[in-house]
């Protein structure tokens, strides 16, 4: 079957930038998960790239929309885009959805105790928040001037809502058909 | 921050992508090391002619920063409390100003002008096995799966909404995910039917035989 070859791998890959960028444009009360909370579902998807792919194409993915985003479409959460993001406040979030994915890949990968929807619970959680803002905070208090600690505060608003979304990629993950997960092979 | 390329084109237009991303960059540095608010309120107001250099319709971009405002306002507000009204207009003057800057170069340059200008950087990923030459296709195929993807959410959502008046459940999103994953298969079977990826694949076969 075509989808086990590297063709396969590269038309995931594309997908899966594809997805994340259509998760940040659907409109907000159109997704039953996230309604009300002050948060886009890009990371969910950033998540979802890591545990689903894998640590190696989820990263590449992860990649790929940030260098189309980089080249000017409109593909973030808001028909946000174009160079202006990485010098803007949030710019080290966006490129810490690289390691992010890759470690959310290789947490599910690497550390297969307990069962799928944990690992995927963990993975998420490891990649889509500590890997993320490990980049993110430190960033924000550079380009923004601020001292370490005001600038976690400032990012601490959104744990809750990434939470959350980790949860909710440990239960689509439970729910796919193992062969689908390259990362849990 | 809000992209969006300008047409008709402009005297900026003309410049070559490349030197523009370099004057960019160039500037952004000089610009983290300064520290006097009174530098990017000048240079805030050269930014300002520039875009009004550019005709109305780059003006009006302007408008689209203040969704920025209360981002700005929160760092002016910490940084104030920990570092004074100077520092803190520095800060936010500084952000300000460098979106503005980076929003001119994408406003200016055509998609496939950046695309060319770029894809040479990437040739020293290709000892990863990434092909500087297969990102053209990847980019191509990411644009069209965008809206795809929207039709299939709608469609899922539809069949959903005809039958009852709840709110649409996590199932749906799973469902969803399940439609993505199986066109993925899809589109992969259309590609090699068609062998437009088949030297990029021969090229990773071959690399993966050489490892």
């Amino acid at each position: 079957m075509a989808s086990n070859t590297d063709t396969g791998d590269f038309v995931r890959m594309c997908l899966f930038a594809a997805l994340i960028a259509a998760l940040g444009l659907l409109p907000k009360f159109d997704l039953p998960f996230l309604a009300g909370v002050p948060v886009t579902a890009q990371t969910l998807g950033v998540m979802l790239a890591g545990v689903v792919l894998g640590a190696r194409n989820g990263a590449l993915a992860v990649s790929l929309l940030i260098f189309i985003v980089a080249l000017g479409m409109p593909l973030l959460a808001g028909g946000r885009g174009g160079l202006g993001i990485f010098f803007g406040p949030s710019g080290g979030f966006l490129l810490g959805w690289i390691p992010g994915a890759w470690l959310a890949g290789f947490a599910m990968s690497r550390f297969p105790v307990g069962s799928v929807p944990l690992r995927a619970f963990t993975a998420s959680i490891a990649g889509g928040i500590c890997a993320v803002y490990a980049l993110g905070i430190p960033w924000l208090a550079f380009v923004a001037g601020l001292s370490l600690p005001a600038a976690a505060l400032v990012a601490v608003v959104f744990v809750p809502g990434d939470v959350i979304k980790a949860i909710i990629v440990a239960v689509l993950v439970s729910a796919l058909p193992v062969s689908q997960l390259q990362a849990g092979r | 921050m809000i992209a969006g390329y300008l047409y008709p084109p402009t005297w900026l237009h003309r410049i070559p992508a490349r030197l523009k991303l370099l004057i960019l960059f160039g500037v952004a540095t000089v610009l983290l090391v300064q520290q006097d608010w009174r530098i990017f309120v000048a240079g805030l107001a050269i930014v300002v002619v520039v875009y009004a250099a550019l005709g109305r319709q780059a003006l009006a971009r302007l408008a689209l920063l203040r969704t920025l405002t209360p981002l700005l306002a929160l760092i002016y507000v910490l940084q104030w409390y920990t570092a004074g009204h100077a520092a803190a207009a520095a800060s936010a003057a500084r952000l300000l100003l460098m979106i503005m800057l980076a929003d001119l170069v994408t406003m200016t340059t055509p998609m496939q002008a950046m695309l060319d200008a770029i894809t040479p950087l990437f040739r020293p990923l290709e000892r990863f096995g990434i092909r500087a030459d297969k990102i053209a296709l990847a980019v191509a195929l990411v644009i069209r799966f965008v809206p795809l993807l929207f039709d299939l959410w709608r469609r899922r959502q539809e069949a959903w909404r005809a039958r009852t008046v709840r709110r649409a459940p996590l199932q749906l999103v799973r469902l969803f995910l399940l439609d993505t994953l199986q066109m993925s298969g899809h589109v992969a079977e259309a590609l090699e039917a068609r062998r437009i990826d088949r030297q990029a694949v021969q090229g990773d076969v071959t690399r993966q035989q050489e490892r």
